[in-house]
């Protein structure tokens, strides 16, 4: 580790600088995204670290009272990758666990995971191709399946009610492949050697207790490409994410993403529940659509992502309006209209763009959307806002939902403490 | 004109990306098939417009009385077919009702746009079995999982019922429905992105396997729209128009050896090249087509 950091420093000179401005403006994202809450936390646990932590080569804290990952302003990629626990008892799964946060915690930090990265008899313990390269902002976030809970570890008593795999939504085409698991990882960072270096070490520290289930790799446009930080577009061209909830506002995070303590279990308060959503889409076919029918699909416009009739993208949404032939301006089967249903369901999306290469059946592209969503309880939440988007939404024309799953992510872990240890 | 010279281009690029093999290029003698061109296309926004309104005065109306002509006779067929169908079914002669199934749900997809339009009839009449909530499941879709998956009729009256009266509403329905020409034009788009969708991938017809029956009453359906409208193209885009005519030859050629007697083969002997070439082909000829509305002004 010690070298690592030498290593670093012997960087020349241009590259720090530039990583340096790049890592202040990760700061700026931070501070304004993290919260007050999370500040807070980070006060309480680990005042004196506060401003080392948050510096920029540092990347992002590990440790906290929620898990990064979550209200963090999106990174530019993600690798996310579900598990099935192979470990026979909870022993092993606990160790699991502890051998995967002492790696997270130097990943995020970017350094190198182990002691033996310079004894020449053994391998290296870190497989080495994110040396030298910064902490990317990286965050991992962990969570547990409902499959977990299936009486192998004894943890059938402590399953949250509400963690169950999602029911069938109408025009699922899901495929086993992208379906499920015990366990999730969600590692997002500014840099995809670096995210795909964290699953692939944890992947490694996992052989004998947990073996890959399925993988996915994803994309934004890049800090770099859209340094004003507006919203992302999807791969359909539209933005995609402008009527999220504010995550600086602590009070709408409790309310809306975080597990409350009454909510049950105990173990899970500050926790958060996840859905993920592989979601194909028909480019091919969204290509050769009009523009006023991906619009009326949307219930945007295009250019400005502002609500049909409206000319700004947070100009308010106006469901009522009605157009002079008496046709609402917002269709009745827009994604927009039936995703924000009368207001009341709100989840926290934090979604990537993925391209899996060819649908080798059809010589089609394979890509869309990695859908995730982080919300304090699937069924007030994303389950009914899902089943009316399933039903009607003219989106569905141009999408096919093939994987799903659900996990309950872990509140954030304490320095000293280790993933899951609430609950094993 | 420059738009119109410039299209091909755009289709041609879009091709080259999908890798899409096996299609003659038309319009191989245009200069505009160099990428270069294509930037013309940026700087002919004035031309284009005035080319749009010139055409927006056009009269489609032969064509689309043809349309009618031609949804109305297609949908008159639908309902006898289904009725002998589904007689078959409450007879409970399984395989007469089998044989019956697949040739008279072409008459439903050639024109299935027109039943998309009419409301809730296209979900009642074909969807399959997730597109809709498990209890308002039916349609032949549902009969077809009898048919082929229980290898039974048993229990299949009332459904075979609600079928034959889906189609007699779709009937009635059509003669007061509003047929345009962006209708059509939009119409023969979404006929190709159905095959695209969910027949190329053999998930239409998941327990009949009959789907080369679906994908050639789609492609016929489209090129109905295109046969009537095609003159008026010609006269605005020469190139477009023979590039959309040589495309459906080419999809048309390929489907040909699959042809069995009146019929098609069992989806279930495409082999996975046979597939990926009938997508590619009708991709490359989706996206002309797509462009046709816009070459129009409908």
């Amino acid at each position: 580790m010690t070298e690592q950091k030498k290593d670093s420093l012997k960087k020349p000179l241009s590259r720090r600088e530039m990583l340096k401005l790049t890592g202040v403006a990760g700061l700026g994202l931070l501070l304004g995204g993290g919260g007050a809450s999370g500040l807070m936390a980070l006060g309480r646990k680990s005042s004196s670290a506060v401003v080392k932590e948050a510096a920029p080569d540092k990347g992002l804290p590990f440790y906290g009272k929620h898990q990064a990952g979550i209200t963090t302003p999106a990174q530019d990629f993600i690798c996310f990758a579900a598990f099935d626990v192979t470990a026979g008892s909870a022993d092993d799964l606990r160790r699991l666990f502890k051998n995967w946060t002492a790696a997270a915690a130097a990943m995020a930090a970017g350094e190198m995971i182990g002691e033996h990265n310079t004894t020449l008899n053994t391998p290296p313990t870190d497989t080495g191709e994110a040396a030298g390269l910064t902490p990317s902002r990286t965050t991992l976030t962990f969570g547990v399946g409902p499959s977990l809970f299936d009486g192998r570890f004894g943890l059938q008593g402590r399953k949250p009610k509400g963690l169950r795999d999602l029911p069938a939504f109408a025009g699922d085409a899901l495929d086993p492949q992208w379906c499920g698991g015990d366990l999730c990882v969600q590692v997002c960072a500014d840099d995809m050697q670096v995210a795909f270096h964290a699953i692939r070490n944890l992947a490694r520290i996992a052989r004998g207790h947990a073996v890959l289930r399925w993988t996915q790799e994803g994309f934004q446009r890049t800090g770099r490409a859209d340094p004003a930080g507006g919203t992302p577009r999807n791969l359909l061209g539209f933005k995609d994410g402008t009527g999220n909830p504010d995550t600086t506002d602590a009070v709408l995070m409790d309310q809306t993403v975080w597990a409350q303590p009454a909510d049950g279990p105990g173990w899970m308060a500050g926790g958060s529940y996840m859905a993920v959503r592989r979601v194909r889409m028909r480019v091919e076919v969204w290509d050769r659509s009009t523009l006023k029918d991906q619009e009326a699909t949307f219930g945007r416009h295009r250019d400005s992502g502002a609500p049909l009739g409206s000319r700004g993208e947070f100009d308010p949404v106006d469901l009522k309006a009605k157009s002079a032939d008496g046709q609402p301006v917002i269709p009745a089967t827009s994604h927009l209209r039936l995703a924000k249903g009368d207001g009341s369901q709100q989840i926290l999306r934090r979604s990537y763009s993925y391209s899996s290469g060819l649908d080798a059946k059809t010589g089609q592209l394979d890509a869309g959307l990695l859908f995730i969503s982080y919300q304090r309880d699937l069924e007030k939440q994303f389950i009914p806002i899902q089943k009316r988007l399933a039903k009607n939404d003219k989106l569905n024309e141009y999408t096919v939902h093939t994987g799903s799953a659900v996990f309950a992510c872990f509140p954030g872990i304490t320095n000293g403490g280790y993933i899951g240890d609430t609950l094993i | 004109m420059k738009k119109i010279l410039t299209l091909p281009a755009v289709v041609l690029a879009t091709s080259v990306l999908l890798a899409a093999c096996g299609n003659n290029e038309a319009a191989s003698d245009k200069q505009a098939e160099t990428p270069v061109a294509q930037s013309e296309n940026q700087t002919s926004t004035e031309t284009t417009d005035a080319a749009d309104q010139e055409a927006t005065g056009s009269d489609y109306t032969t064509a689309v009385d043809g349309y009618r002509a031609f949804a109305i006779e297609q949908i008159d067929e639908f309902v006898k077919q289904t009725e002998k169908f589904t007689d078959a079914v409450k007879a409970g002669d399984l395989e007469t009702a089998k044989s019956l199934y697949a040739p008279a749900r072409m008459y439903y997809e050639r024109i299935e746009p027109v039943a998309e339009a009419l409301g809730d009839l296209d979900p009642n009449i074909d969807a399959r079995d997730g597109d809709v909530e498990a209890a308002d499941w039916r349609g032949f879709h549902r009969i077809e999982k009898s048919l082929w998956e229980d290898k039974t009729t048993e229990g299949m009256t009332d459904f075979a019922d609600t079928l034959l009266s889906d189609a007699k509403l779709l009937r009635a329905k059509v003669e007061t429905m509003d047929i345009d020409a962006s209708l059509m034009v939009t119409g023969a788009v979404e006929l190709l992105n159905e095959v695209s969708s969910s027949k190329v991938t053999g998930e239409e017809e998941r327990y009949s396997h009959t789907d080369l029956y679906d994908f050639a009453a789609n492609v016929e359906g489209a090129h109905e729209i295109y046969n009537l409208l095609k003159d008026d193209l010609a006269a605005k885009d020469k190139d477009l128009n023979q590039q959309i005519a040589d495309r459906f030859d080419a999809l048309e050629k390929e489907l040909a050896p699959f042809k069995d007697g009146d019929g098609y083969v069992s989806y279930e002997k495409l082999k996975d090249e046979d597939v990926k070439k009938l997508s590619q082909n009708l991709d490359a000829l989706a996206e002309p087509l797509s462009n046709m509305g816009q070459v129009l002004g409908v």
